[in-house]
């Protein structure tokens, strides 16, 4: 009898090893699977039992809170609506969601600690808090943005150009993150309410490109402010006839300067061309195209910038890019406000691109800091001397060129418009760059920083304006945009 | 050292694991529980040493690693209930101990020559029958999940297959130990040889009697644990791997057909197939319970997290996210307290109890001394393997008791009767001859 007692104990045994495995199964090899399993609500409730840090703006202003129900569980409030929207985002446990800085944050703000912080926070019989995030963004620049777009589509992005302080980053349409179920209201463009304009749209930068293929010429060592051109209208470009704003030649003797100032298109092709794509490509990738910008936001809501050819980003190096079209904004070039902030950040810090970003510290329920973020250099553009010779050269466009709606008395504003073709009329067809049956749709852009206070750049787009020229549209608001921030700042 | 001396020190794991517990679970929910509530482990350590005293008494001869096992698993069981249900369940809890090691000595004193059992067999067998069936007389037994599992009495819910269980072994042990020879010995036809009809009727009849279970009282659990223990005292007693073979096929086919042709028994398979389908997620009898033991059992990870520190309750609502958290489905919340480390540590615990438990068998000098060891120990083997089975889905979820762990009275009174017959068996096994002789 012992024999088959010996035989069946191994059957209890193999048993035994079936649970252990399957255990293990679940535990460890397909825990990661189960944890992410929509139907997975225990990382929900678990959220509901934690006071989640604040979202607090510059001046200490709160933008996320967590408050607590009747019930003794916690729920996530936004004091400022739909104001700090696209930046601070929303933080839904219900359905699994969340977005902006509530997302990149989201360690922090949920308060997760390693195992042996929590055994003890347990020991000290201490409920688990998480983490308030100081952020750099301004409420006045963000409200006084919401009311100069004043509901057209469009990004308002202003920088501290030696931090990489992002003081503002607004943009239509928004949305009401205490309410993500409410219904988007249409706009022209078909764009969701959560698209995040300032850093997901791809757009032609139109003129503002410029700044990138002057700092490329001026850097190189290629051209001076002073190199001359002719620009004839049209010019023969790739092929095709390249026509100047209201179809006007400029003679020989041209400065870049006055090329930059007029935003002569003629010219800038030719620029663009004597840079040549791989230097120009160099110049890019140092202002930050061809990479995620390196905020401290989801990777999911922002795009590079760059040329955008068959579903994806292709080097200006590439034969099927258009050198003279790229150089004046168009072509293929899609780019975001983000970046061409970034670009205006870059000039007004004498050449050196700082890391943008939107967290100062991290503070815990304590009151103790626990990591503050510093400063970073994200790259070196330009040499100092070359920065501050194309500052004065987008101080001639503000003072006599296309960007005189931005002048604004004691602050020497310099800056650089941008009216990108979107190739669509108001009505009827477009051809040659021209709309014969009614005017072209344009994105409007301004460029700008204050050359007596540089602590400010910011980048304007609005899209879809009949005529949409730059220095109309996009030039004011900029202006209003500095005198405001920089008041605060003094 | 003694087995007795033994026996004590080898307390020691269990005293650790139900201080630490205690003092955990106290200090994650200090808001809620009195510090009175920590005296129910001290009566489960004072119990522990009483019991310890007591077998060195009657039975100075047993197992010494028997009880101490037990202690390990009960420790589980009252800090689970203490960490679920507060300091309430795990009073009651530590009171069904008191009562279960009362039991135990009893059980002890009364069966002293537990060989004494075999004359009462047919008795026993029909008081199990009886057993089983009383969930399913009107106003009496308790209906949940689609099985009839329970009866209720005033002032208690009484779980039937607890008890059966035992008797069914102790019958079967007895009736195989009379009717081995005979079951081997029939007719060749076809090359297979054929045990007599008239032999084999009893065990067609158990075949049946565990069909009907399933039919009528809807429970798949117990009746899977019955049906192992005859095929493993069928085994053991005969030799025979085709009766084995021939077992579980009719066993399959009866199931089969029955998982077919039965909604309940069929939206279980369904739960194990495909838990995380959302229409059978949210389908009343639908695979929530199950698959929320899995969520919790991915939470604990390998290390869990701590006592007391996995989610049990929907926030803000006193509904419990696992439901039956601290009966069913216990072993996910251990898993997810104490993670894979805390679940094989149970899991080695029933190991080495039931491997406690075959020793004693191939110790024990007689037939029924050996098939009665045998099967009570597969009847706990088989009952973990079908509750934790179920929760980690190996097998389809059927509720039953995981055994010393899950809160509930008759469990904890049947499983130490059980754990007083295998000390018995033990003891007699390992008593020295001549005692034998005389005793």
């Amino acid at each position: 009898m012992n024999r088959s007692i010996l035989r069946l104990f191994s059957v209890v045994v193999l048993m035994f090893a079936v649970l252990v495995v399957w255990t293990s199964r679940w535990t460890v090899f397909s825990a990661s699977a189960l944890d992410h399993n929509p139907l997975n609500k225990l990382q929900y409730y678990a959220s509901l039992e934690v006071k989640r840090g604040e979202i607090l703006a510059d001046n200490g202003e709160v933008l996320a809170k967590s408050v607590k129900n009747s019930n003794g569980t916690w729920s996530r409030v936004y004091p400022q609506g739909s104001l700090f929207a696209q930046a601070v985002g929303y933080y839904y446990p219900q359905q699994n969601r969340i977005a902006g800085i509530e997302q990149s944050r989201n360690q922090a703000l949920s308060g997760v600690q390693n195992t042996q912080t929590s055994l003890f926070g347990s020991l000290n019989g201490t409920t688990a808090a998480g983490n308030d995030v100081y952020t750099t963004l301004d409420p006045t620049g963000q409200a006084l943005a919401r009311k100069l777009l004043a509901g057209r589509v469009g990004a308002v992005v202003a920088i501290v150009p030696q931090t990489g302080a992002i003081r503002v980053m607004y943009s239509n349409p928004t949305y009401n993150p205490n309410n993500l179920s409410a219904p988007c209201p249409p706009n022209p463009e078909g764009i969701g309410c959560q698209f995040d304009m300032a850093t997901q749209a791809g757009l032609a930068p139109g003129s503002t490109f410029k700044l990138v293929v002057t700092a490329a010429a001026l850097n190189s060592g290629k051209l001076t402010p002073n190199s001359t051109f002719a620009g004839p209208s049209p010019l023969i470009v790739s092929g095709t006839p390249l026509h100047n704003d209201a179809n006007i030649s400029y003679p020989p003797g041209t400065t870049l300067t006055t090329a930059l100032t007029d935003s002569i298109d003629t010219i800038y092709a030719q620029v663009g061309q004597r840079v040549g794509a791989p230097l120009l490509q160099q110049y890019m990738k140092r202002f930050g195209f061809y990479s995620v910008p390196p905020i401290d936001y989801p990777a999911a809501q922002m795009r590079p910038s760059g040329e955008f050819y068959g579903g994806r980003f292709v080097p200006i190096t590439n034969p099927n890019m258009d050198l003279g079209r790229s150089s004046i904004g168009q072509g293929d070039l899609e780019v975001t406000p983000m970046q061409m902030a970034m670009v205006g950040a870059a000039i007004a810090n004498g050449g050196t691109l700082m890391q943008p970003r939107f967290t100062t510290k991290i503070v815990n329920s304590d009151g103790q800091t626990v990591q503050t973020v510093a400063p970073k250099v994200y790259h070196q553009v330009m040499r100092p001397a070359i920065a501050k010779e194309e500052e004065a050269m987008m101080r001639s466009v503000v003072i006599s060129g296309t960007g005189t709606a931005a002048n604004v008395p004691g602050l020497e504003v310099v800056g650089k418009t941008g009216t990108a073709s979107i190739n669509r009329c108001t009505h009827g067809p477009r051809i040659n760059d021209t709309c014969p049956q009614g005017v072209p749709i344009d994105d409007a852009w301004f460029v700008a920083f204050s050359e007596l206070h540089p602590t400010i750049a910011v980048a304007v787009e609005l899209s879809d304006e009949p005529n949409g020229y730059g220095g109309t549209y996009a030039a004011p608001i900029a202006a209003q945009m500095l005198k405001t921030l920089l008041a605060e700042k003094q | 050292m003694r087995a007795r001396n033994w026996e004590l020190v080898s307390l020691i794991p269990a005293s650790l694991l139900v201080v630490s517990g205690f003092a955990a679970v106290y200090i994650v929910q200090a808001n809620k529980l009195e510090s009175v509530s920590l005296i129910y482990g001290g009566i489960f350590l004072g119990l522990c040493v009483a019991a310890n005293l007591f077998i060195r008494v009657t039975l100075p001869h047993a197992d010494p690693f028997i009880f101490p096992l037990v202690a390990v698993l009960a420790c589980y069981g009252l800090v689970m209930v203490y960490r679920i249900d507060g300091a309430a369940l795990a009073r009651t809890q530590a009171q069904w101990f008191v009562l279960g090691v009362v039991l135990f000595a009893a059980t002890v004193i009364l069966f002293r020559d537990y060989r004494r059992l075999e004359n009462y067999r047919y008795l026993i067998m029909t008081g199990s029958v009886v057993l089983l069936l009383l969930p399913r007389v009107p106003g009496l037994g308790v209906y949940s999940g689609g099985a009839y599992l329970a009866i209720h009495l005033p002032g208690i819910t009484f779980q039937p297959p607890e008890f059966a269980k035992i008797g069914v072994v102790i019958f079967l042990a007895s009736y195989m130990r009379d009717h081995r020879q005979v079951l081997t010995a029939g007719h060749k036809i076809l090359g297979y040889r054929l045990p007599p009809l008239k032999h084999l009727g009893p065990l067609v009849v158990l075949w049946g009697a565990a069909m009907l279970a399933l039919v009528v009282i809807g429970d798949i659990g117990s009746s899977l644990m019955l049906y192992a223990a005859l095929l493993a005292i069928l085994y053991v007693a005969t030799d025979r791997i085709s009766f084995v073979l021939v077992g579980i096929l009719l066993f399959a086919v009866g199931s089969w057909f029955l998982a077919t042709h039965i909604q309940h028994i069929d939206a279980r398979f369904q739960d194990w197939l495909h838990p995380f389908k959302p229409s059978i997620y949210y389908a009343p009898l639908g695979s929530y319970q199950v698959a929320n033991a899995q969520f919790a059992m991915a939470a604990g990870g390998l290390f869990g997290q701590g006592f007391g520190q996995s989610l049990l309750f929907i926030p803000g609502t006193t509904n419990a996210l696992i439901p039956f958290p601290s009966t069913d489905m216990v072993f996910s919340v251990i898993t997810g307290d104490l993670g894979l480390f805390g679940a094989v540590g149970l899991l080695v615990t029933y190991m080495l109890f039931v491997s406690r438990g075959f020793k004693a068998a191939m110790l024990a000098r007689d037939s029924f001394s050996k098939l009665l060891a045998v099967g009570l120990s597969t009847v706990i083997a088989v009952q973990v393997f079908v509750i934790v089975g179920g929760v980690t889905r190996v097998i389809p979820l059927t509720g039953v008791p995981l055994p010393f762990v899950s809160y509930g009275g008759s469990s904890i009174l049947a499983n130490f009767v059980l754990v007083a017959l295998l000390l018995l068996v033990s003891d007699r096994a390992r008593r020295p001859q001549s005692q034998t002789v005389s005793g």
